[in-house]
């Protein structure tokens, strides 16, 4: 086990922890605001397909990420529109739209499978790539892993030092008394689902232009399903969102590392590793809280009739 | 005198009418009807793609005289039943079910509808009104692994399989028979990603092995991210069932391909002629039905030649991919000098040629 190849391991685990972080970090701004949506694997497809059609289409990948972030969040507002304007059940919509944003970024798509275009490459910060250890992990990534370097530095900012981190708590845990306190809660909750799927669809945008620069139908594989998966696991804390996107970025390649260095364990059981993991660090977590329980906003899922 | 009432003149033209109808249906023969079956999406630029591009080619051929339909991303189980029995429930004559995993759901609703044909592909049941085939493709795997044995330099192959089902080790063992012909000091490393269809993870798969030290990559899954992940590297890499040049243009060698055209045109003539019956068939390089797309022209002209003359050997019949000598990772001799393996012990292959790092998992 040598520097170079603990560098690799923690090269891999950033980039594939990334499109979690992305997910993870809209999915908690939006449940953050009392707002539960399951539909992040629709999302992040719709994303991934309309950020491919428009890079492919104008050769400029600054455009197809514009355009999977327009993508993501037009989707999450007819999921807005249906759950919080008609107050409709949110799980149920969430889910509907999983299968809707399946379906439709597998339609646009269709004519663009075994289509290819050059993807964004890796941009080495100078100096700062040259630290041992996380140099190349941290420094020597390309420019969508920085990007979201600086969207998770933003939104821990925002949820913890700013006026309007504190009013997106405040719908979320009580969403009458904010109404009494003058604070719009159906506008901050739209715009919280709609950076969800902003984020959503810079996920899916990272996987089409960046990590294999390519369309495929499921090209996301379950990672909406995870990310979701993840919030809970970081107790809607920023900083613990980062610790398991990498933390599960890094099982979820152990694996194959393992087994490329020739240790002779099951691939079922390796593939097992990252869902094991989650599972022992939320006991873990539990049990040094049990006083303080769980930190879901209260009103998480709930639906809101703003003519009380 | 009996009244020619309304109700008597409607039914003397209704009856009439369908008489008519099917002395007509008779007399203008209507096409075939042709469904097809398929696991995973079109899109998925390798194994339903390359039988569809074979259905347009069949509908192309056969113009009116057939008429094509298709599902795709059709889940192996319940759902493959429902579908096939509401195929042969809507007047299709005969069903090509293209996935393994058909097997079961096929056999059973063939048993309904007798009068229907089915066609299965990559299985090992057959019927009365059902029969079986399959493409040698590790006949193509062979040849695609002598280019990659000539092009190591480091002499280290990476492999990324989906699943350690005998297909798949099949692939593996011809990839490394083929390199070993090449260059019989090659080693290969395997890394199993457990998914058909993960691009990321496949990625990362290659990955891994090119930090092994792997300088030529092929896979057994169903994207090509392997070979952009090669390209990316700067090192060559081997496609399965389409051509993956696109994906890799400096750096692909050249891609194992399966054409179903030949088989599926032969099918339907069959049943047109009426001279279709249940058989296992297992067609390769001789029949076109697999193939080795354009090489990469880095590849050395000795290297195509010997490639060319081996496959040559292959379409004639004095060549076969599994024949002796060839010992397992332990020593032993599992083919004897001057004999071949049968078709069946090549369908139940859970053993790696000697040469192959790591033992397949169980």
């Amino acid at each position: 086990m040598d520097i170079s190849m603990i560098e690799n391991i923690l090269f891999a685990m950033v980039r594939t922890g990334t499109p979690l972080l992305l997910v993870a970090l809209g999915a908690m701004m939006s449940e953050r605001s009392g707002v539960l949506n399951l539909g992040q694997e629709g999302m992040i497809l719709v994303g991934a397909a309309c950020g491919f059609i428009a890079a492919y289409a104008s050769g400029n990948l600054g455009l197809g990420v514009v355009a999977a972030v327009a993508a993501g969040a037009a989707v999450s507002l007819i999921f807005a529109f249906i759950a919080l304007t008609l107050i409709s059940n949110q799980v149920a919509t969430g889910l509907a739209l999983t299968i809707f944003g399946t379906g439709l970024s597998a339609f646009l798509g269709a004519g663009y499978v075994g289509q290819t275009v050059t993807g964004f490459n890796t941009v080495a910060i100078p100096y700062l790539s040259d630290i041992p250890l996380i140099g190349t992990a941290l420094f020597a990534q390309d420019l969508l892993v920085y990007l979201s370097f600086i969207l998770f530095a933003a939104v821990f900012v925002v949820m913890r030092y700013t006026r309007l981190g504190l009013i997106i708590r405040a719908v979320g845990e009580n969403p009458e008394v904010a109404h009494a306190l003058g604070y719009k809660v159906l506008l901050v909750r739209y715009c919280a689902v709609m950076f969800g799927g902003a984020m959503a669809g810079l996920a899916g945008a990272y996987l089409s232009l960046a990590y294999t620069p390519m369309w495929s139908e499921g090209i996301a594989a379950g990672r909406g399903w995870i990310a979701l998966a993840l919030v809970v696991f970081a107790s809607w804390r920023t900083e613990r969102i980062l610790l398991g996107a990498w933390l599960f970025g890094f099982a979820s390649i152990l694996h194959l590392l393992l087994q490329g260095y020739g240790y002779e364990i099951s691939p079922n059981l390796l593939a097992m590793l990252p869902y094991v993991v989650t599972i022992i660090v939320l006991v873990m977590m539990m049990y040094r809280q049990k006083n303080q329980g769980l930190f879901a906003p209260r009103s998480l899922g709930q639906p809101y009739h703003p003519l009380k | 005198m009996t009244l020619l009432t309304r109700k008597t003149f409607l039914r003397v033209l209704g009856l009439a009418s369908a008489s008519l109808l099917t002395l007509s249906a008779n007399l203008f023969a209507a096409p075939l009807k042709v469904g097809f079956v398929y696991v995973s999406p079109i899109g998925d630029a390798g194994w339903t793609y390359q039988h569809d591009e074979a259905r347009k080619i069949v509908q192309k051929e056969f113009g009116d005289k057939i008429e094509t339909t298709f599902v795709e991303s059709v889940a192996e189980g319940a759902d493959a039943e429902r579908v096939i029995r509401n195929m042969a429930t809507r007047g299709y004559d005969l069903i090509f079910t293209t996935s393994f995993g058909y097997m079961n759901p096929t056999i059973k609703v063939a048993k309904m509808f007798p009068k229907v044909k089915f066609e299965h592909a990559t299985g090992y049941k057959t019927a009365a009104n059902v029969g079986i085939y399959q493409a040698r493709d590790y006949e193509g795997r062979f040849l695609a692994g002598m280019v990659a044995g000539a092009m190591s330099k480091k002499e280290v192959i990476g492999y990324v399989g989906a699943f350690p089902i005998p297909e798949v080790i099949r692939g593996i063992n011809s990839f490394m028979l083929g390199a070993q012909a090449v260059n019989p000091n090659v080693k290969m490393k395997v890394v199993w990603v457990n998914t058909w269809h993960d691009p990321a993870k496949e990625r990362e798969a290659a990955e891994s092995l090119v930090l092994q030290g792997a300088d030529v990559l092929t896979m057994h899954t169903d994207s090509a991210a392997v070979i952009q992940a090669a390209e990316a590297k700067g090192i060559y890499s081997v496609g399965f069932n389409s051509d993956m040049s696109a994906y890799g243009p400096k750096t692909h060698l050249t891609s194992s391909t399966q054409h179903w055209e030949s088989i599926y045109s032969a099918k339907i003539k069959a049943v047109l002629d009426g001279t279709w019956k249940s058989e296992s068939i297992w067609h390769g390089l001789k029949e076109n039905v697999v193939a080795l797309s354009p090489m990469n022209p880095v590849v050395p002209k000795e290297v195509v030649a010997k490639v060319d003359a081996y496959k040559a050997e292959m379409v004639a019949g004095t060549r076969a991919v599994y024949q002796g000598p060839i010992y397992d990772q332990a020593g032993a001799l599992k083919v004897a000098e001057g004999k071949a393996l049968s078709d069946e012990e090549l369908h139940q292959q859970n053993w790696y040629v000697k040469g192959i790092d790591g033992k397949i998992p169980q």
